[in-house]
Parts: structure tokens; sequence; C-alpha cells
């Protein structure tokens, strides 16, 4: 095996490869043979570095020499300079566009830990970095019921967007004896602005697939599925890798590890309708079906897939647990805040100068996320509102720029946490616009099961429509809000309940706006009748 | 026409392997989409008839999902992202440039066949917006009609 001297990551995700990743790569081969260094250099593919709008980037260890924005002229000089000669590029690294408190050194903890730092498509770089150790830990040492209660114990909830303690979802399914339990991940990221799920299985799918083995262990599932939005073909196809690389190790299959336990994962693909990342619609869509919700009770954890108990997950909720395993329940609470331990994978997007995800502690407040996460906002504009959790989430404004963002402190003031998407808007934002968008939405991907919410929706998008285009009145915002409340109280599930939060937040923060967008036409005709 | 035979051949090939997976519908659905590009109304005969399901249910599913299409698209489909991140950032502009652009209106598919245009919820590539897809492949940060017609040219002929 070969020592090399220097590790040169470099990022491939959508944004990169079409920045000219590949391009940029193959020329820095060339340049490294052409200096015969092959035997000094490594250079190794990883998934996104986590730094976004930047082009290019690759990272260099020792020193985490962050270079961005490549163009491939620039890589012989990287090469003659900083490969042969030591001395790094100061030009061409990170840091040098932007002078606000960006945090650049912040650790990454958790979830993405080795996000950026290992090559996603080699099981051996995951193992290096203590991959699987907990998976054999959980399943040599450990009954599936201290698993259980090591993560009621850990305090972790569900990072999907409802914020339900994980541990005590699987205690329904764990003391269950029936010959057959399904564990499924979520990976049907279809909330707008939110793509976290897809940059944790990009960037580290083994770190998903232990999770999902510890899991299934605990509560006794012989076969997972993952469901998977079909959009994700790049995480579709690590993930096949990684399964393929597992059960060759012998850490998936038969009796592994001579136990006597049997799992197998399957991945599920998805074909775009949003109302299944609702756990029932999940599961109706993974029996081949259309994807509509069903009644609960009985719940997923009693009754799910082909009528079996099956517990449902999200990505980011998974990929704690190895972690949570290995270190143990008291190292987690250690993150984030009382109520809600451990961290948060946020998105953090629009009007800002870095556009991204960070992983930082529950309870951080949206002003750190915004101005050292997110870099500030772009071109000296002012902050005007930001809206929280796609597009089932809540506009806030300025009045809320300090509040903990958990699921707790949140909920104080009528917000979610969701998803972890933060869409941040600067004071040339369009309120009126933002919310036809999420309306819009919302009438589209409405499922048709239930009258309130296939017509509900369609009746709120009229409304929406006549105020985008000047001719609404303020009696339209009284009746809107009653709607989504009658939506609320009698939608069959969270798809049709949840637009209440959107429309009453924009209104209550933003009211001038909408009543600018008044007709003075149709108010004078109003009283002149 | 032989050309038909080996898509056939290909779809029964499919449906044999994934016949051992439980409710493989959907998988199935995905697959002959890929080998016929859409899905016309013999195929999903064939599908029922084959995994043993009522052509209504089959129908039922395709209906559904945005993924799935009855009618026959362009070589390259052209899918603008109008999720809310998007939206924020352009996207109606993006669509009109790009009707401009192939001189069709959403949905319509241009006269030589070349390039079909759509509409999707959310990418997932929102750090990019606006963005949109032609095929697999994701194209962000489009604001300038000068580079969307640099890409669009490389998908022509």
């Amino acid at each position: 095996m070969n020592f090399y001297r220097l590790q040169v990551l470099i990022g491939i995700d959508p944004s990169s490869l079409q920045a000219g990743a590949r391009e940029i790569e193959n020329t820095f081969q060339l340049e490294i043979a052409r200096h015969k260094l092959q035997d000094e250099v490594n250079l190794l593919e990883t998934g996104s570095l986590g730094y976004f709008g930047t082009g290019v980037a690759i990272m260099i260890y020792p020193g985490q020499i962050t270079y961005v924005n490549l163009k491939k002229e620039d890589v012989p000089e990287i090469v003659t300079e900083h490969f042969l000669k030591g001395k790094p590029v100061k030009r061409l690294m990170l840091g040098q566009a932007f002078t606000s408190g960006y945090n650049f050194n912040y650790r990454r903890r958790i979830v993405l830990e080795n996000s950026g730092l290992i090559n996603p498509e080699n099981i051996r770089e995951y193992l290096g970095r203590g991959g699987y150790e907990s998976w054999e830990k959980a399943l040599l040492e450990m009954k599936p019921v201290q698993i259980v209660d090591i993560v009621k114990n850990s305090g972790l909830r569900g990072r999907g967007g409802a914020g339900f303690p994980t541990g005590l979802k699987w205690s329904f399914t764990q003391p269950l004896t029936v010959p057959q339990k399904y564990f499924v991940i979520n990976a049907d990221e279809g909330e707008p602005g939110t793509f976290k799920d897809r940059l944790i299985m990009e960037g580290d799918p083994h770190k998903l697939l232990e999770g999902l083995m510890i899991s299934s262990y605990a509560v006794g599932a012989t076969k997972a599925y993952i469901y998977i939005r079909g959009e994700y073909r790049l995480c579709i196809n690590r993930l096949q890798k990684a399964i393929d690389q597992a059960r060759e190790l012998g850490l998936l299959g038969s009796n592994i590890f001579g136990t006597g336990f049997d799992l197998d994962i399957e991945i599920k693909i998805g074909a775009g309708a949003y109302v299944c990342g609702e756990e029932t619609a999940l599961i109706e869509s993974m029996e081949g079906n259309r994807g509509q919700p069903r009644s609960k009770p009985p719940f997923p954890g009693v009754k799910g897939a082909w009528q079996k108990p099956t517990v449902v997950n999200n990505v980011e909720t998974i990929a704690n647990i190895p972690s949570i395993i290995s270190h143990g329940a008291d190292w987690f609470r250690s993150y984030g805040t009382e109520s809600c331990p451990g961290t948060k994978v946020f998105t953090i997007l629009g009007d800002v100068y870095m556009p991204g995800l960070c992983e930082v502690d529950m309870g951080t407040s949206l002003r750190t996320l915004i101005e050292e996460y997110g870099g500030g906002i772009r071109d000296d504009k002012k902050f005007k509102g930001a809206l929280l959790g796609g597009a089932a989430g809540v506009f806030l404004s300025e009045k809320l720029l300090d509040v903990k963002m958990d699921f707790n402190s949140l909920k104080e003031y009528g917000a979610v946490l969701g998803s972890g998407a933060i869409l941040v808007m600067n004071e040339d934002a369009d309120m009126v616009d933002m919310l036809y968008a999420v309306i819009r939405f919302f009438r589209h991907e409405s499922c048709g099961k239930c009258i309130p919410c296939s017509k509900g929706t369609q009746k709120l998008y009229r409304i929406i429509s006549r105020i985008r285009y000047g001719e609404g009145s303020e009696e339209d915002l009284v009746s809107m809000i009653r709607l989504a409340q009658a939506m609320n109280i009698s939608s069959f599930c969270a798809l049709g309940q949840s637009l209440l939060m959107p429309i009453r937040s924009v209104i209550d923060n933003f009211r001038d706006e909408f009543l600018q967008k008044m007709d003075k036409k149709y108010k004078f005709s109003r009283e002149a009748s | 026409m032989p050309e038909l035979k080996a898509q056939d051949r290909r779809l029964r090939e499919l449906i044999n392997e994934k016949k051992q997976m439980r409710d493989p519908l959907m998988e199935v659905l995905h697959g002959a989409q890929g080998i016929y590009g859409y899905l016309p109304q013999e195929v999903l005969e064939n599908v029922a008839e084959s995994l043993h399901i009522p052509l209504s249910n089959v129908y039922g599913v395709v209906t559904f999902y945005d993924f799935f299409y009855l009618q026959p698209r362009g070589r390259h489909l052209i899918r603008v992202c109008t999720g809310t991140s998007c939206y924020a950032q352009g996207a109606s502009k993006l669509l009109a440039m790009l009707e401009e652009e192939l001189g069709i209106k959403l949905g319509e598919t241009t006269s030589d066949g070349n390039f079909t245009l759509s509409t999707l919820m959310c990418s997932g590539a929102c750090s990019l917006a606006p963005v949109f897809m032609i095929g697999e492949e994701i194209f962000g940060k489009m604001a300038e009609p000068g580079k969307i017609r640099q890409i669009i040219d490389k998908f022509r002929f």
C-alpha cells in the first residue's frame, strides 16, 4: 500500500459536475502524471464538499486547504506550486471572496462527519474511519431492547419534519412477535428547498446503511427498504453500490457474523409524488399502488407494508444511529438542547452569499445560521423574511431572527422546524407571489383522496391568483385563513393539514403587502354599491 | 419493424427479472418507460397481463405519478424546476426564456421531435436556483438567454 504525501479530494455532485468537475479531475490526473507525482499525491472523488455556488472545489490534506471556482487553466499552477513546491495558491483559496462573518472552520459533527472526507463509493474508506463497528457492536453485544433504550435515552427525534421521538416509535414495533417486520427509510425528499438527505446519501451512503442495519436489528426487521425519489440518480447508484459492497463483506445477507440474524436491503424508486413522503402513502406506493395515505390507526408500526409491522424513518434520523451506538446516549445529549438533543442539517437558500448546507447544534438561532453559515444577505440588501421548512412551512419575519431553531422553541411561535430548509428572502421579495407558489405547489400535489384537501387547495389557488392580479379584497384574507383552518381540522393527512401554517404566518407577518396588492378599483366599486 | 421487436424483447426480459420482487409494478413501469421513452397503451396492456394486475389499476398508477408519460415525448425532456426556491429566484422568467428559445409552449414538443418542455416540482438542487433539467442532467443559475442558448445548442443534433 502506498503512503501518499498529499490527499486531494474533489467534490463530485450535480453542481460541480455542471461546472466541469470531470474535466478538471482529468486535467489533474494528467498534470500529476506529467510531474511524476503519482506515488506522492492521491486524487480521490468524494461527495459534495459543502461549499455551494463555488463551482468545482477541491480540498487538500494535510492542512485542509480548499480551492474553489477552479478552471482548467488553474490546474498546472496548483500542481507545480502547491503539490511540487508546497506553496498553496492563495489566489484560488476559499475565503478570498467573502469578508462577512462567514464561518469557514465549523466542524462536521455527526451525520456529515465523513461527507467530503472519504470516497463514498469505496466501503474500505468508511471502514477505515471506524465504519460498521457500531453494527458489529450492536449485533454481537447488544439485545434489540437495549438498542431501543439507548435511542430512547438519547432523545433523538425524527428529522423528517414532525419531530416524533424515534425510540418511542421503535418501542411500539419492537415487542411484537410476528414472523415478518419491515424497516423503511423515507428518502422521498420532495419538500421544495430541501436536499439534506441527498447530500447525506451522496457523501456517505454507508453511514445510512449502517444506521439502517442497526435499526432493523433493534426492531426485529429482516427486510429493509430505502424508498428514494427517482430524481436522485446519483444517490440511487451510490446506494446500490454500497449495498452490494456490504453484502460482499458479509455485513448483509443471512446469518450475519454467525449470529443467525438475516437482513437484506432493497431500493425502491419513487415516481415524483410529494404525498409519498407521508408514511402510509409511501407504503402504498411501495406496494405498487397509487400513493394515497391510509387511515390511521392502525399505525404502520403495527400494520404497515403488506399488513406487517413497519417502521418508517427519515434518512437523517437513521444516519445518527451509528454514532449514538458507539458513543452512547449521554454523548449525543451533549449536543443541542435539553428537549431536542443532537445536531440538525439545515439547507440555507435564497438571497445569501453561500447557499448550501450545514450541520449545527439543535437550537442555533436563525440569525447565526444566516450570517455565519449562509455568509449573510447578498448584495447589501436587507433581510425581509424566511420561509422555514419548505412548502409546508412557515414564513418568519425579522422579529423572529433570534428564535432558537429546534422543535420546541419554534412551536412556541406556532412555527415548525420541518425538514430544515431555510429560504432567505431580501427586501425585494414579493410575499404574495411566494404564497402563490406555495399554494400552487399544494394544489398540484394534493392526491385527491379527501375532499377538504383536493377542493380546498383549488379554492385557495383561485383566491391567491385573484389577489396576485390585484383583484382581491381584505375579505379574501379572512376566507383564506378560514378555509385553511377547515382543511387543518378535516383533511385526511398532513398535506392538507399543514397548509394553514404558511398561509396564516405570511398574512400575520406581511399583511401590509397583501393590502397593497388589493386593487383600488375593486374597493371603489364595493363602496359605491 | 425489427426495432419494435427488440424493445418488446427487452420489456419481456425486464418483467421476468423484476417478477422476483414483491409488487414490482412501479419498477417495471420505470424500466418500461426507459425502454420506450413513454408508456404506450400496448405496453400497459402487456404489463398488466404479465403481472396479473387489472389494466385499470396499472392505468391508475401511471396517471397518479408525475414521472410517467402516456404520450410520446421529444428526444430530450426539458424540465424547469418550479419549487419555491427556484420560483423565488426567477423560475417563471427562465420558463419564458426557454419557451422563446425553443419556440414552443409549456407541455409541447418541438416539431423536429427533439425537445419537450415540462416542469417539475423540485429537483433537490436548490442551491443552484433557478434550475432546469435536460434528461438527468441539471443546469443551474440560469438567468441569461445567452447561456441557455449555449446549453440547448449542445442538445440539438
